[in-house]
């Protein structure tokens, strides 16, 4: 748990006014003890879809509409993304509802992509009554079962009695430790049941241990091995935003001079322009980065998990370099890259209690070697990328516009694809969690869901979701949403009538054998047209900074859908499987 | 020897280990551990679910026979699930362990000399019933010697045959009661919020 989470959580104290749980029981149903619950838990916006199982619930939610607010999504991946894109802007715990069978069955794909990109979530759904479990009836699944492997933890309510207890829990699992979605399935007997409503905060799991804490010997050694190091280099993670470590991860890089380089999800949690900052890594991330991995001494990997499109080949990944991995998953630790020092552990504190044990120490012509890649990859990739001579409008351009244009300060949501790449490369983040992103999962129809919780999350940030022409069109109608509760995100569909990135790969891997790429597009203004949405579209170089301009000064929703080059390719790429040395620069 | 071929053939070797787990006793929790190994498709060569000497604690007894990395890896995963409140990973020789076998054989093998009578005693075996039709016979013992009874008996006809899965005991001095005394005394449910710092000092 973060400060950002400390400070809001710091509401609970005006709760007892909202209950009176402090003072009388009261005797509820079942459905009106999880409204009240989720109200202790300081629970203020709820995305979430109606039906059969889940409607006692539903009508519980009627007499508070004005304490909670419901918002009615399109999809149920719709309620589940924006639960995600809510949490990941407030560092609360998103929340969303939806009904028994296919309703659950639609939430999986969120739920997966929280669980692998370790977002607070706790979804609840409705269930047919107990006595109907296991026999096939209308609208059952086995939510339990099929959402065991993707969820923190997960748990099925048949007994009214169980709700305060099981939110409680519910909500302790998902926002400590390496945070993470919770699903509770209630059974309809239970909504409907009644009992005696008292509500206790989970405060302690037995069998659950969030924050390891004995690591002194580890973090002596470590400070040991970055005191000596003579090209020390430090990766750093979501994990560094999910502690709110910051301020520690400066600290500690300019102390003692460490370059900085940041994973996709860790993006926004060093500022861009520090002179330690390196770049960002990975597979389509910067050059020097990437190559400086296999060249460094000791690797101080804060946060994050060396995913395969971060490490390539793992056989020649840093072999050279004694690793320090500070991270809160147990099992993430010698999973990919063996540690010379583990260090189980929330990243802020294990920073804090390093940064006093570490010598001030210079490493310019180290860090210089970065820049020297960057002259590079800025004549041979960046330069023809913001500056094209192209035709067509390039996706490059039009995020380092953005980004130019609102002085790196928006919350920017991608969809996956090449624009998702190049808006982590040629956006300027400069606000801690500004990028909201499916990482692990790379799931197409993130961007625009996940936009409208982050809105309502921040409500006074710009939010602006970018996607391909694909990514858009499979989660398209959540713009019924944004339009019936004018939530203003900017909407930017980058269009090259192709799914990008595959067709990159097939240029590059398959000898152009486009195979079920090219799509044939809707007219994408008239569909916003069609919801209500102010829209405009822009193929034309010339036209670029005047239709953002509307677009960004716009008050409500706007949708801007901009033509881009149909075969352009994210360079650097380092090929699938490959070594980072291996990194292509064309 | 480089140390890429080292951690090559470290991790190409296959053991035989031990995964004990101590868990709260709640429905659905053997899913839980089960889908674990599927998810890498390791098979699990045994499984034990029994009761501890604790109220509401139950102890799995898993065997695989698989890398040491991969049995960590399993290990660690098993350890990060809620419910879980241990997960400790042994070689052969760092537990004690046995399995049981039952026997159905026909009463009629027994009829003629003293052969059977003679095996059921050469094993440590023994006769657990005798029915007009079948006799039950009864063995503990690691796996080889229940197998090796089963071979000998099989001469003469086996109608069944049934081996538990292995349960184990360290040979550690560890009692449950009181790690689970350490666990629910442990600082680790709660972060450190501000005065992190001085919480490394003392630990």
């Amino acid at each position: 748990m973060c400060n950002r989470l400390k400070v809001k959580t710091m509401s609970t104290l005006e709760k007892t006014s909202k209950t009176e749980s402090k003072h009388k029981l009261l005797r509820v149903s079942g459905s009106e003890a999880v409204i009240l619950s989720l109200l202790e838990e300081n629970v203020d916006t709820i995305f979430g879809y109606p039906g059969g199982a889940i409607m006692p619930i539903y009508d519980a939610l009627y007499h508070y509409q004005n304490q909670i607010n419901h918002v009615l999504v399109r999809h149920e991946q719709g309620a589940v993304h924006a639960a995600q894109g809510y949490a990941r802007v407030s560092g609360k715990v998103g929340v969303c509802f939806a009904t028994s069978g296919p309703g659950a069955t639609n939430l999986m794909t969120g739920i997966a992509d929280a669980n692998i990109d370790s977002t607070p979530l706790v979804c609840i759904t409705g269930q047919v009554p107990s006595h109907l479990l296991g026999t096939d009836a209308f609208q059952e699944t086995d939510v339990l079962g099929i959402t065991m492997p993707v969820t923190k933890w997960n748990f099925q309510v048949t007994k009214a009695e169980e709700i305060p207890e099981a939110i409680a829990k519910a909500f302790y699992i998902a926002k400590t430790g390496r945070p993470g979605p919770v699903l509770l399935d209630i059974t309809k007997n239970a909504q409907f049941d009644e009992i005696d409503f008292k509500y206790t905060p989970c405060e302690k799991i037995r069998s659950y241990h969030p924050y390891p804490s004995n690591n002194s010997a580890q973090i002596e050694k470590a400070a040991e091995i970055i005191n000596n190091a003579k090209k020390p280099y430090i990766l750093a993670g979501h994990g560094v935003l999910i502690s709110c470590a910051e301020k520690e991860l400066l600290e500690l890089s300019e102390k003692a001079d460490i370059p900085v380089a940041l994973t996709l999800l860790g993006l926004s949690c060093f500022p861009p322009e520090h002179k330690n900052y390196v770049g960002y890594l990975g597979m389509h991330g910067n050059y020097g980065p990437n190559i400086k991995t296999n060249e460094c001494d000791v690797l101080i990997a804060i946060g994050m998990r060396f995913d395969d499109r971060v490490t390539g080949d793992l056989s020649k990944y840093a072999r050279q370099a004694k690793v320090i991995h500070i991270e809160i998953d147990p099992s993430e630790i010698n999973k990919n890259v063996i540690a010379t020092v583990g260090i189980n552990a929330d990243a802020r504190q294990t920073l804090e209690a390093l940064i006093p044990l570490i010598k001030k120490n210079s490493h310019t012509k180290w860090i210089n070697e970065f820049k020297e890649c960057d002259k590079i990859e800025y004549e041979k990739v960046i330069k023809d990328q913001i500056k094209p001579s192209t035709d067509k409008i390039l996706m490059a351009e039009v995020i380092k516009k953005i980004s130019d244009k609102t002085k790196g300060e928006s919350v920017i949501v991608t969809d996956v694809g090449q624009h998702q790449m190049i808006a982590a490369r040629y956006y300027q983040f400069r606000k801690p969690n500004h990028l909201l992103t499916s990482g692990g999962l790379g799931t197409m129809g993130f961007a625009l869901p996940c936009s409208m919780g982050a809105q309502l999350g921040a409500k006074d940030q710009q939010v602006i979701a970018i996607a391909g022409d694909g990514g858009f069109q499979m989660t398209l109608q959540e713009l019924g949403t944004i339009s019936q509760y004018k939530i203003p995100v900017k909407i930017i569909v980058l269009n090259n009538h192709f799914l990008g990135m595959v067709r990159q790969w097939q240029q590059l891997f398959f000898d152009r054998r486009y195979s079920f790429t090219e799509m044939t597009n809707p007219d994408f203004p008239k569909i916003a047209e069609g919801f209500g949405i102010d829209n405009a579209k822009v193929a034309e170089r010339n036209e670029l900074d005047s239709a953002l301009d509307k677009m960004l000064s716009s008050d409500g929703p706007y949708l801007l859908e901009i033509e881009v080059e149909k075969e352009d390719n994210v360079f650097p790429m380092v090929p699938s499987g490959e070594s980072v040395t291996n990194i292509r620069l064309d | 020897m480089s140390d890429i071929y080292q951690d090559s053939h470290e991790s190409t070797l296959r053991k035989r280990y031990t995964i004990s787990v101590l868990s709260e006793d709640r429905p659905g929790l053997l899913n839980r551990v089960t889908i674990i190994f599927s998810r890498i498709k390791l098979n699990i060569e045994s499984i034990n679910v029994s009761t501890s000497e604790v109220p509401g604690v139950s102890r799995y007894t898993l065997v695989v026979n698989t890398t040491k990395d991969h049995a960590e890896k399993v290990t660690k995963q098993i350890r990060k699930l809620v419910e879980v409140l241990g997960a400790f990973l042994y070689e052969e020789d760092e537990i004690y362990y046995q399995e049981i076998a039952l026997y159905k054989v026909p009463t009629k093998i027994f009829l003629h000399g003293n052969k059977i009578e003679n095996l059921v005693r050469a094993n440590n075996a023994r006769i657990l019933v005798i029915e007009e039709d079948y006799i039950v016979i009864e063995k503990t013992g690691h796996k080889h010697e229940t197998q090796q009874l089963f071979n000998l008996l099989n001469e003469y006809g086996v109608l069944e045959f049934v081996r538990s899965g292995r349960v184990a005991i360290s040979k550690s001095k560890r009692q449950t009661q009181k790690y689970l005394d350490e666990l629910e005394n442990s600082e680790t449910h709660i972060l450190n919020s501000s005065n992190g710092q001085d919480k490394y000092g003392k630990n």
